[in-house]
């Protein structure tokens, strides 16, 4: 307040100084009074310091992990998925062992990227009928949600679909192919 | 369909039979314009009931001499083997007729008129019915005039036991054939032939890929054709999978599942207005929908509360219902001919059979004990039968039930897999997909497990059901 309050003065008192100055006729004249304040004042003192304003300092976030998962495209991702499938038996939506751990695995994907959503395809193997394999894959693809749920990933996060017998992840007709078209498949759909 | 009326009332006929011709042909063709009834019908003789039937009892023998092309130019000559070729398949495909071969026709001069049949050559052949036509030309599009002359009368013309005028657009011959089959079917067998209904079914030969997935994936979209196979073509651009479709019982809409957005939901293809509706829009999967007889509901099966049930909705999405309660699987429904009762798959056993439940969710019981069961198709009445595919070794065949019986009857014997049985409306043949020729085709079969006829070609197709 006293800083600014001198600097005012100062300040009004040059504008005068100036204005006469621009105003004065050339005749001789007694020249005005000098303001009071303008004479008299004492020189005031150079301003002090600011005064430093206390403020929490500003952390900056965490860096997201500059991995090749986190800076790959939807397409990317899903072309070379951090998320494995989970096979199951013929005509079965139980999770073995096997699945369970392609599961876990997954899950501790999804801790890490916890803003991904996440389809959950349900397939199976061309033995079964059509109409009947939408059932089957819709099971399977709900037991791999659930057991994701019971390790602590929001369901919403995770929708499920069936597609019977209709995508063959192999198209052969022998057991080999037939396993690899048991599955649960995940696919990235937002990230 | 709206012809049934048309030809059970021959009194009508009789007394309006211009109006009701030119109604009707406008009816079956769709999108062509009624022609004008410009020539008053020709006097019909008034035993239009007679019946040809044969001397022993077994099928009567009728010959169908290629039609008269009473124009001479080259369209009206093609229309008329096209209607001659088409109505002797179709009279063959009923087997309530035995056709002579065409190929001894050859020997018997052409008539050019209905005047100058030579009925004595044609005794010769022992037919017992002949089958003549006349095809016209007219500034508005043909004209075509069918009789059926009983060849044992022995009189120097015979009475003729079934005459038709029709007139239309030339733009579909087979059209023609097709209603001329089925009214010689149900005037002189008291059948309801099953020429004019169709096909619906979903098929990849278009080989059109989905676009937003990384596997390569095709799509499948719904087509149609006629009974024979004929005339095929594509219903739906929806660019997804597009599955198990079915039509609607006046077959002027085909309900499905779509993938279109993401997870699957029934759409109705209203296939003669162009338009879509939506039946199913909330979350889950929603699957295998089935017209009730009279079309003002459909069952369908749905995980929108956990797991796949059957739920029942009125037509407009309204009035929705649970039909099943189950922690097991409950999918692929199927309506008894009276409305009253559904069939259907469930795994609630361990492996899907059979059941059936009534349509307020009452009175359920399990119907098959097969080691594998799906896709129940209930038989017309008064049949009273249920087609199924079961597993018979490593893939599926297609056997029947009779539900007074329970008596098990199998129609096809492990070549390839046969699957996706749909009754024909008239319970006499059966539309179903086989491997046994490579790919997913679609074939039909008699109900007693003989003429086999392949339907489909191109691509795999899929899932066929057959028209009301």
């Amino acid at each position: 307040m006293r800083i600014r309050s001198a600097a005012l003065i100062m300040l009004m008192s040059g504008l005068t100084i100036a204005a006469c100055g621009k105003k004065a006729p050339p005749v001789s004249r007694p020249a005005p009074p000098p303001l009071a304040n303008a004479s008299t004042a004492p020189p005031t003192r150079p301003p002090a310091p600011p005064e430093p304003v206390a403020e929490p300092t500003i952390v900056p976030p965490e860096p997201v992990p500059n991995d090749s998962i986190s800076s790959a495209s939807l397409d990317d991702l899903n072309r070379n998925s951090p998320l494995k499938p989970a096979f199951f038996e013929y005509d079965s939506a139980e999770l073995a062992a096997p699945a369970q751990a392609a599961l876990t695995e997954n899950a501790a994907v999804l801790k890490r990227y916890p803003s991904w959503t996440i389809t959950i395809e349900g397939h199976c193997d061309e033995r079964g009928t059509a109409e009947y394999n939408l059932a089957l894959g819709e099971r399977r693809a709900v037991a791999a949600r659930t057991y994701l749920v019971s390790l602590g990933i929001p369901a919403d996060r995770l929708r499920t679909v069936s597609y019977g017998k209709e995508f063959p992840f192999d198209s052969g007709h022998d057991d080999p192919a037939y396993a690899k078209n048991r599955r649960a498949h995940f696919v990235i759909t937002a990230k | 369909m709206m012809p049934d009326t048309a030809r059970s009332t021959p009194r009508v006929i009789r007394l309006l039979p211009a109006v009701v011709v030119a109604a009707f042909v406008t009816l079956g063709a769709r999108a062509q314009q009624p022609a004008p009834a410009a020539t008053p019908a020709p006097q019909q003789p008034d035993e239009i009931r007679t019946v040809i039937t044969s001397e022993g009892g077994s099928a009567p023998r009728l010959a169908v001499p290629e039609f008269i092309a009473l124009t001479k130019d080259a369209e009206t000559q093609a229309i008329a083997r096209t209607i001659t070729q088409t109505l002797f398949d179709d009279l063959t495909f009923e087997r309530e007729f035995a056709l002579v071969p065409r190929d001894i026709y050859a020997t018997i001069p052409a008539a050019t008129s209905f005047a100058d049949v030579p009925f004595d050559r044609w005794r010769e052949l022992n037919a017992d019915g002949l089958v003549i036509g006349t095809v016209q030309k007219l500034p508005t599009g043909i004209k075509i005039e069918v009789r059926l002359f009983d060849v044992r009368s022995r009189q120097p013309v015979p009475p003729s036991a079934f005459a038709k005028e029709y007139s239309g657009s030339a733009a579909n011959p087979r059209l023609y054939a097709h209603t001329m089959s089925d009214e010689i079917h149900q005037t002189q067998r008291g059948l309801r032939g099953v020429a004019r209904t169709k096909l619906v079914f979903d098929s990849d030969r278009d080989a059109e890929r989905m676009t937003g997935t990384i596997e390569s994936r095709s799509v499948k979209e719904i087509y149609m054709a006629d009974y024979d196979g004929e005339s095929q073509r594509r219903l739906t651009v929806q660019k997804s999978l597009n599955i198990t479709p079915t039509w609607s019982p006046d077959a002027r809409s085909i309900a499905y599942s779509s993938y279109r957005r993401g997870q699957p939901n029934i759409f109705i293809s209203n296939i003669y207005q162009g338009t879509l509706e939506e039946l199913t829009k909330i979350a889950g999967n929603n699957f295998t929908p089935s017209w009730s007889p009279d079309g003002t509901r459909l069952c369908f099966a749905s995980t929108r509360d956990g797991n796949t049930e059957l739920y029942v909705v009125n037509r407009d999405g309204s009035n929705l219902r649970r039909l099943t309660n189950h922690p097991a699987s409950d999918i692929t429904p199927t309506w008894s001919p009276s409305g009253t009762q559904i069939a259907f798959t469930s795994d609630r056993t361990g492996t899907p059979q059979i059941y059936i439940v009534g349509a307020d969710g009452l009175g359920l019981q399990k119907l098959t004990s097969e080691p594998y069961a799906d896709r129940a198709t209930w038989s017309p009445a008064p049949l009273n039968e249920i087609a199924y595919a079961a597993r018979t070794g490593p893939g599926m065949d297609i056997k029947v039930m009779s539900l007074a019986t329970r008596e098990v009857r199998q129609l096809t014997f492990g070549e390839g897999t046969n699957e996706s049985p749909s009754w024909a409306p008239n319970g006499r043949h059966l539309a179903f997909t086989s491997t046994r020729s490579g790919k997913t085709q679609i074939f039909t079969i008699a109900r007693d497990g003989k003429n086999l006829k392949q339907i489909t070609k191109t691509g795999n197709n899929y899932q066929p059901d057959w028209s009301r």
